[in-house]
């Protein structure tokens, strides 16, 4: 292996989100925190956005944090560091890793302005998703990448949408990085990490992170529901670099979506009996759609 | 260098003078000239600034905010909806301790749309812990700008530069742009406390549970009232090396002797100096107390000029619906409890959406508190457009 390639293929560990955050146990979004701003290392600047990340990891006087961190508002932290790679440029300063952080509803839904705007005046930012699938911090309401039939507390019969595709959407942006990644692989996670901060523009990397509270599985389970979301087809890996959808991960052997959904409490009820409801059906169907359109 | 030119030119001339490094804004009338004006300065090279054109005003708030935060002098303007869309990072931006200074073209706001002046926009944000000053013609709204860098970032609070919209920011009128090493001389660097920066690690925006957040309203609210000597400060300083008075706490006109008081702030000042002055030809005392700092609120300084004042009126263009005058509820504050018996303040609210106020429909207003004091009249209300149900 080349230097360049086994630098990026390094597992980081620099504990620059640090220990002493009061996240649950098991959290993937406190994992996939630490992962990204390990791979980014100390120089870089971290946006976010308000939102259960924020909450555990920067309560005053004991913020976690051993980089520079700027929390304002909700649905902000797209145009926040906009305001921050402007005021870089404008003084003269830098290079510095820009990374813009949010959930999925400030993504998806309540930010999802400024970040298209983030991502079409092509600032050199980073931003990045934590997906649990729902509002968390609030109490586990429906975001709009809460998946087809999942239970939050205001979708009780289960959520009748679609979940909204956002790495296809950035990319369509003409943006020149997007990546979609789990918290069960920390070197694919850091590598999209660092091959994001190399490129100049903007880049958009989706991380999904299982949430036991909201999601209702044993915390040790985090990793394991991440590798079957990944098996099933539900959670699709790839990068489309310049528009170009490129090292989609195979699924090695393809797992029925029953096996991911059984262990998590909002899926419970699609179950009667432990016998599948036609949901599961719907479910599967969803996954079969991802497997042929991303070949995986 | 004294120029013919729009106001709007007029300030955004100034504000590049301040040397700016970020620049963000969305267009809306009537402070759209500003920004277009600034984006040509910036493009012509004129000023070394990166400018933002972002996707809504909310944007444009969080940008200037970020890149405060990250040691950069900013520059925003907006009017009406824009400033009620960026609201939530108004009053992020002050908790922030920010020093960013936004030109509010003030406009009257929806529904019904009005494109119009009146100040119902900053006044909806006047709680939001920025310090907001009144223009009263295009040379002090330029001025104001180069005051409010000044004040901001010694006192680490946002400033707010509201001038009436069209009235002003469309208004051609002689100003004396002054010359960039002047403006240098007077505005020093921006001088940060705590930016993000991986040499600093530092958190900034942390969140403050019951046991720490009232203090820092608390501090907000110390620094807001400390601002009052920066304010006149750098009032006295500017009138020092630029030779004419602007900004400050208060202005009066002709106010020492006179038995009635118009106390208003903004475009509308000069009208009532019209009046002022045609009275007085006529025997009668009538005098003006202009409000350049609506906040901090100068309470202080208004007892002073009006405390041997039992006829005072207060005109403004805003409401609080459901509760009256704005302006005339704080003039009303500012004085003793125990001395407000027998002293009449008036309560007028005018211009509206727009709606003209003539020299005439002021005469009206002080011939009526003449003869008795008025709770709330607004001023040039057309009764014959209101059906009677609505009455
Ligand atoms: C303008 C605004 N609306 C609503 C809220 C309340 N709120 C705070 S965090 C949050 C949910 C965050 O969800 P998400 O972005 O998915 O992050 P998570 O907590 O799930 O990690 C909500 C609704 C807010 N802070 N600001
Ligand atoms: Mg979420």
């Amino acid at each position: 292996m080349n230097e360049k390639a086994e630098e990026l293929n390094r597992v980081e560990k620099k504990d620059l989100f640090g220990s002493g955050h009061r996240a649950c146990g098991g959290c993937g979004q406190a994992l996939a925190a630490r992962l990204v701003h390990d791979a980014a290392g100390e120089n870089t600047i971290a946006c976010v956005a308000t939102g259960c990340l924020e909450v555990f990891s920067s309560p005053y006087p004991d913020p976690c944090w051993r980089i520079p961190f700027l929390h304002s508002l909700f649905e902000n932290p797209a145009a926040v560091a906009s305001g921050v790679e402007a005021a870089y440029k404008a003084l003269k300063k830098g290079p510095v890793n820009i990374i813009a952080q949010a959930g999925d509803g400030s993504t998806a839904d309540i930010g999802f302005q400024c970040i298209s705007g983030m991502f079409e005046r092509g600032h050199n930012v980073l931003y990045v998703c934590y997906d649990n699938e729902a509002y968390m911090n609030t109490g586990v309401q429906r975001s709009s990448f809460t998946p087809y039939g999942a239970w939050t507390s205001t979708t009780p019969m289960g959520n009748p949408t679609r979940k909204k595709n956002l790495p296809l959407i950035a990319a369509d942006h003409g943006i020149p990085y997007v990546a979609t990644a789990t918290v069960d692989d920390f070197r694919d996670l850091q590598r999209k990490v660092k091959t994001a901060l190399s490129i100049e523009g903007p880049k958009y990397i989706h991380i999904l992170v299982p949430c036991p509270l909201g999601w209702g599985h044993p915390g040790e389970l985090t990793v394991k529901i991440c590798r079957l979301a990944k098996d099933t087809g539900l959670f699709p890996i790839f990068e489309i670099i310049d528009g170009k959808v490129t090292n989609v991960k195979k699924i090695p052997v393809k797992v029925p979506v029953e096996e991911y959904l059984k262990p998590q409490g909002r899926f419970r009820f699609l179950f009667k009996k432990g016998v599948p409801t036609e949901k599961v059906a719907e479910i599967q169907e969803i996954a079969n759609q991802n497997i042929e359109r991303f070949n995986l | 260098m004294l120029k013919q030119i729009e106001g709007s030119q007029a300030v955004a001339d100034v504000v590049a003078l301040c040397r700016p490094n970020v620049i963000s804004a969305y267009p809306i009338t009537p402070q759209t000239h500003i920004v277009e004006d600034l984006s040509v300065i910036v493009g012509q090279g004129k000023l070394d600034a990166e400018f933002v054109n972002v996707e809504s005003e909310f944007s444009a708030a969080s940008v200037v905010l970020g890149a405060s935060a990250a040691g950069a002098r900013a520059y925003t303007a907006t009017s009406s909806q824009g400033l009620l869309l960026m609201a939530e990072v108004i009053y992020c931006i002050a908790g922030m301790r920010l020093p960013i200074v936004l030109t509010c073209a003030n406009r009257a706001i929806s529904a019904p749309l009005s494109i119009w002046n009146d100040q119902q926009d900053s006044m909806a944000v006047r709680d939001a812990g920025w310090i907001q000053l009144f223009a009263e013609d295009n040379q002090e709204a330029a001025d104001l700008h180069i005051q409010a860098y000044k004040i901001a970032e010694q006192t680490f609070l946002p400033v707010m530069v509201c001038m009436d919209g069209f009235i002003l920011t469309h208004a051609f009128e002689p100003v004396d742009i002054p010359e960039q090493k002047e403006v240098d001389d007077f505005l020093p660097p921006f001088k940060p406390r705590h930016i993000v920066d991986p040499r600093w690690p530092r958190g900034i925006g942390l969140y403050a549970d019951p046991r720490f957040y009232m203090e820092t309203r608390y501090i907000l609210h110390r620094a807001m009232e400390k601002s009052e000597k920066t304010i006149k400060e750098v009032s006295a300083d500017f009138a020092k090396t630029f030779g004419r008075d602007s900004g400050g706490f208060i202005k009066t006109y002709k106010l020492e002797d006179a038995d009635v008081a118009i106390v208003s702030m903004g475009s509308v000042v000069g009208t009532i100096k019209d009046l002022i002055d045609q009275l007085e030809e006529e025997g009668k005392k009538v005098g003006l107390l202009q409000i350049c700092s609506y906040r901090p609120f100068p309470r202080q300084e208004i007892y002073n000029v009006l405390k041997d004042k039992m006829n005072i009126v207060v005109l403004e263009k805003c409401i609080s619906l459901g509760r009256g005058g704005i302006l005339a509820s704080d003039i009303r504050w500012s004085f003793p409890r125990a001395e407000k018996k027998d002293r009449n303040i008036s309560s007028f609210i005018a211009g509206l959406g727009g709606r003209n106020i003539t020299v005439d429909d002021l005469r009206h207003m002080v011939e009526r508190i003449e003869k008795e004091p008025v709770e709330l009249e607004f001023l040039g209300l057309k009764k014959e457009l209101i059906a009677d149900k609505d009455l």
